[in-house]
C-alpha cells in the first residue's frame, strides 16, 4: 500500500503547548525543517503511523483572524492560501473560552478540522472536567483530550484525524443569534434559489460575507448574482450592526461567537468550585515576582546571572574555538604550497568561518536564558514592569532583552528582538541595539583607555563609555520615535500567561533550530564577508614592494630588525590595497575629526569585527599584528601617535557606528531587507559622525 | 445595564477592585486585540495589579491574565465598580 499523505496545520493561540505538543507526537521521528518567513518560521515535522505520512507545520500561535502582529499575520495567510488537509486546533484546557474564540472562527472556513483539548493534566488538577464526547457532539467537531507533557491521548488525536480526513467536510454548527441567523438564513437563500454552489456550502459563504472575509468577497463579486446580492448585504449589515449596538462588524461577531461558547461550555464543562476559589500558584508567584517594589530588583537579579553565564562560561568555549581555528589554519597552511592560495584559505576562508563559529557558544547560552524566559512565563512579566519606564523614551518593555543582550553581542540581541510582536517596536529596537556596546569593542576601549589614564582611573572610564552608550541609545530612541517612527504610540495590550515548569526538550529543541539557522544562514553571509575584507585588505599585491623588503630583510643582520622590516612591509603592502586606498581616498572625511588615514582604516577594517581594530591599529603602527590590547607598545604607540582629542572622537565612533558585518547582516534579516541596512548606515553615520565631530572640537576647547 | 450610574475609565480603577466592561472606545487593530483576548461588552474584570506610577496595569478577565497601558486602559469604559 503507498502511504496516503495528510497535511496538517496546527493552530492555536500562544501559550496553549503547540510546540510541545509537536514534539511529543512525532517523538523520536522528529524531522524538523524551516520554511522561510521574514522573521517568523513555521516549523514542519513529518513522521509516519499506520501507513499514513503525516506532515504538520506548526503554525505561530494566533490570538484571533486579525493581521495585529506578523505571527497573526503569516498564520492567517498560510489558513487562507495554502494546501492543507486537515486542521488541528489546539486549545488550553483551562482557558476554553478564550481558546474557543479562535475555534469559532476556524470552524468557518468549512475545513476538516479536529480539536485537540491540550494540558487535560492541568486542567484535572485545577478541577476543571470537559465531557469532551458532549463537546464534539455540540460543535460537530471531533475534541480528543490531550496531554502533551504527560503524553495522553496522542494515539487517539492521531486516529481522530485519520477518521476525519477519510470523511467528507462536516458543516459546522455554529449557530448565531436569532437576529444574525435571521439574516445569514436571507443571503443563504438568495444564493441558494440562484442555485449558486462553491466548494463551501452556502450558508457559510453567507457568514463569511458578513463578517466581511476578502477572499469570498472576491469571487462573488465576479458573478453576475453581485447586483442583486449587494443591497441585500448592506441590508443585513446595517441589521446585524444595529442588533450588536456597534460599529465594528469584528465586535460582532466576537460577541455572537463568545454567547455560542459560553453555551456550549455551559453544556460540557464542570468547574469544582473548591478547588478553583483559593489563590492559583500563578497568583502568588505573581505576587512576589511583579511586586511594585521587590520586582525590579528580582529581575535584575536574574539578568546579571545570565551575563555572568553568558560570559564566564562563554568564553571557555570561546578560547577553545579561538585556539582551534588557530591550529587549524597552522596546520592547513603548513601543506599548502602556493603562497596566495594560503592566503585564500588561511586569512580567508578558516578564520572567516572561524568569527562564525566563535559566536556560537555566547549565542547559544544567551537562547538558552530566552527560551527558559519565554517558555516560563516570566518574559511577559519582565515587559510588565519595565513598560513604564521604556516608554518613555518610546520603546516597549520587551525591548529590554534584546537591549541589554547588545552589551554581550549584537547578533544575539539582533535575534532576540524576535520577541518584540509589533514591527514598528521590534524595528525600533533593532535600529538602537547597537549603540549597547558590545563585548568586541571592549578590547578597543581597554586599548585607548590604557593609552591616556592611569591604572585607577581607566576602569571608571569605562564605565563611563559602557553607560554612555546605553544614554546615546535611548536618546537615539526618542529621537527615531519623534522623527521615523512617529505617529501614534503602538498599543501595548499583552497576556500573561500561567506560569508553567520550562520543558527540557522543547528548550533544547528551540535553541537547536535557532543555532542550526543562525549557522546555515548568517554563517554563509559573514564567511563571505570576511573573504571579502580579506581580498579588500590583501590585494593588490605589490610584488615590487615584496621583493625590495625582501632583499632588505635577508641583508638584516638582527631578530629585531626582521621583525621591524616585516612590520613596516605588512604597513606598506595595507597601505597600498584597496582597503588602503580607499583609508587615503576618504581621509579628507575624517580631518574635521582629526583622523589620519590610518584610523580611518582602522574604523573599515572594524566594520569586519570590532576586535579587528587593535589588530589593524598594531599593523598599521608598524607593530607586528600579534600585539593585543595589553601590549605596552602598542599602548605607548597611541599615547604618541594620536592626539588626545582624536583619541576621544575615536572612541565615540567605535561606540555609535555600524556594528560588525556579521551584525549588520543578522540585521538585515531581521529587519526584513535590504533598505534597513541602508536606513541603519546612514542612521550610524550620522550618529557617529556628528557626535565624533563635537567630541573633537569640545575636547580641543577644554583641552 | 445602568449606564449612566457610575461609568469610569478602566485606568482610574484601584487594585482588587471588580467591574464590568460597558464600552470600548478603540478602533481597528487594538479594538480586535482586546475583543480577542475577550475585553468586550458585559464581560467581569478585577484589577490585578498595577505598577507604582500607574503606568500599566494587570486585569483578570475569565481566567485570562491581561497586562495594559495607562493609555490603553483610559479606552475602556466600566460601570458596577466595585
Amino acid at each position: 500500500m503507498s502511504a496516503k499523505q495528510i497535511t496538517i496545520a496546527l493552530v492555536g493561540q500562544p501559550n496553549v503547548g503547540k510546540s510541545m505538543l509537536i514534539n511529543s507526537i512525532s517523538g523520536a521521528r522528529l524531522h524538523v525543517g524551516n520554511f522561510t518567513g521574514v522573521t517568523v518560521e513555521k516549523t514542519q515535522v513529518s513522521f509516519e503511523i499506520d501507513g499514513y505520512d503525516f506532515k504538520i507545520i506548526d503554525l505561530p500561535g494566533t490570538y484571533a483572524f486579525t493581521d495585529y502582529s506578523i505571527e497573526e499575520r503569516v498564520t492567517h495567510e498560510f489558513l487562507i492560501n495554502e494546501p492543507y488537509d486537515i486542521i488541528i486546533n489546539v486549545l488550553d484546557s483551562t482557558n476554553m473560552e478564550k481558546n474557543l474564540q479562535l475555534t469559532a472562527e476556524l470552524m468557518t472556513m468549512s475545513k476538516k478540522m479536529v480539536l485537540a483539548l491540550n494540558m487535560s493534566d492541568e486542567a484535572d488538577k485545577e478541577g476543571i472536567v470537559i465531557n469532551a464526547g458532549y463537546l464534539s457532539q455540540l460543535l460537530g467537531i471531533p475534541c480528543v483530550s490531550v496531554s502533551a507533557v504527560a503524553k495522553s491521548g496522542l494515539d487517539e488525536l492521531i486516529q481522530s484525524v485519520i477518521e476525519v480526513i477519510n470523511e467528507p467536510v462536516q458543516e459546522q454548527k455554529l449557530i448565531f443569534s436569532e437576529a444574525v441567523e435571521e439574516e445569514i438564513g436571507l443571503i443563504e437563500n438568495y444564493l441558494n434559489r440562484h442555485r449558486f454552489t462553491a466548494a463551501i456550502s452556502n450558508r457559510n459563504i453567507a457568514i463569511n460575507l458578513l463578517q466581511k472575509e476578502t477572499k469570498t468577497y472576491r469571487v462573488l463579486h465576479d458573478n453576475p448574482l453581485w447586483i442583486e446580492l449587494q443591497p441585500i448585504l448592506i441590508e443585513a449589515d446595517h441589521h446585524v450592526l444595529l442588533h450588536h449596538d456597534t460599529d465594528d462588524m469584528k465586535e460582532a461577531f466576537a460577541e455572537e461567537y463568545r454567547a455560542f461558547n459560553r453555551g456550549i461550555l455551559a453544556e460540557t464543562v464542570k468547574t469544582n468550585i473548591t478547588a478553583q476559589s483559593k489563590k492559583t500558584l500563578t497568583e502568588k508567584i505573581d505576587s512576589v515576582l511583579i511586586h511594585p517594589f521587590f520586582g525590579i530588583p528580582i529581575f535584575l537579579f536574574f539578568m546579571w546571572g545570565l551575563f555572568q553565564l553568558t560570559f564566564e562560561i562563554g568564553s571557555i568555549p570561546m578560547d577553545l574555538i579561538n585556539v582551534f581555528f588557530g591550529w587549524l589554519g597552522e596546520t592547513v597552511g603548513a601543506t599548502i604550497g602556493n603562497e596566495e592560495i594560503r592566503s585564500l584559505i588561511v586569512d580567508g576562508v578558516i578564520s572567516g568561518v572561524g568569527a562564525v563559529i566563535l559566536f556560537v557558544p555566547n549565542i547559544v547560552i544567551l537562547f538558552v536564558g530566552i527560551a527558559l524566559l519565554e517558555s516560563t512565563g516570566y518574559m511577559s512579566r519582565v515587559a510588565f514592569l519595565l513598560d513604564g519606564f521604556f516608554h518613555k523614551f518610546g520603546l516597549h518593555g520587551q525591548s529590554f532583552i534584546p537591549l541589554v543582550s547588545g552589551f554581550g553581542c549584537s547578533i544575539p540581541a539582533y535575534m532576540s528582538a524576535r520577541i518584540l510582536k509589533n514591527d514598528r517596536d521590534r524595528l525600533l529596537t533593532l535600529f538602537v541595539i547597537g549603540f549597547m556596546s558590545c563585548g568586541a569593542r571592549l578590547p578597543v576601549y581597554v586599548l585607548f583607555t590604557g593609552a591616556f589614564f592611569g591604572p585607577a582611573m581607566a576602569g571608571n572610564i569605562l564605565f563611563g563609555i559602557y553607560i554612555l552608550g546605553a544614554i546615546i541609545g535611548l536618546i537615539a530612541a526618542k529621537v527615531l520615535k519623534m522623527t521615523a517612527f512617529k505617529g501614534a504610540d503602538e498599543p501595548f495590550v499583552m497576556e500573561m500567561p500561567k506560569y508553567r515548569l520550562p520543558s527540557l526538550k522543547l528548550i533544547w529543541h528551540t535553541v537547536l533550530t535557532k543555532t542550526m539557522m543562525y549557522l546555515k544562514k548568517a554563517g554563509t553571509f559573514i564567511a563571505a564577508a570576511s573573504l571579502l575584507v580579506w581580498f579588500l585588505s590583501t590585494y593588490p599585491k605589490n610584488t615590487e614592494l615584496a621583493t625590495s623588503f625582501a632583499t632588505k630583510i635577508e641583508a638584516a643582520t638582527s631578530e629585531i630588525q626582521v621583525k621591524q622590516l616585516e612590520n613596516k612591509l605588512a604597513e606598506e603592502q595595507l597601505s597600498a590595497s584597496f582597503l588602503g586606498q580607499i583609508g587615503h581616498t576618504i581621509e579628507p572625511l575624517f580631518i574635521p575629526l582629526g583622523f589620519d588615514w590610518k584610523m580611518a582604516v582602522a574604523l573599515q577594517t572594524g566594520l569586519a569585527a570590532k576586535e579587528v581594530v587593535v589588530s589593524t591599529m598594531s599593523v598599521l603602527y608598524s607593530l607586528g599584528s600579534d600585539a593585543n590590547e595589553q601590549s605596552n607598545s602598542l599602548v605607548n604607540a597611541i599615547h604618541d601617535h594620536i592626539p588626545f582629542p582624536s583619541a576621544v572622537a575615536f572612541i565615540v565612533v567605535i561606540m555609535t557606528y555600524l556594528p560588525c558585518l556579521a551584525a549588520s547582516v543578522v540585521f538585515t534579516r531581521e529587519a526584513g531587507g535590504i533598505k534597513y541596512f541602508g536606513y541603519l548606515f546612514t542612521f550610524t553615520t550620522i550618529v557617529a559622525y556628528s557626535l565624533a565631530f563635537i567630541a573633537y572640537h569640545f575636547t580641543l576647547w577644554i583641552g | 445595564m445602568s449606564e449612566k450610574s457610575t461609568m469610569t475609565l478602566l485606568s482610574a480603577c484601584t487594585k482588587g477592585g471588580m467591574a464590568t466592561v460597558c464600552k470600548i472606545n478603540a478602533t481597528g487593530p487594538l479594538k480586535q486585540r482586546l475583543v480577542s483576548f475577550g475585553l468586550m461588552r458585559g464581560v467581569d474584570l478585577v484589577m490585578m495589579e498595577c505598577s507604582p506610577t500607574k503606568s500599566t496595569f494587570e486585569v483578570k478577565v475569565g481566567t485570562l491574565n491581561i497586562a495594559l497601558r495607562k493609555e490603553e486602559a483610559a479606552l475602556i469604559e466600566v460601570c458596577n465598580v466595585r
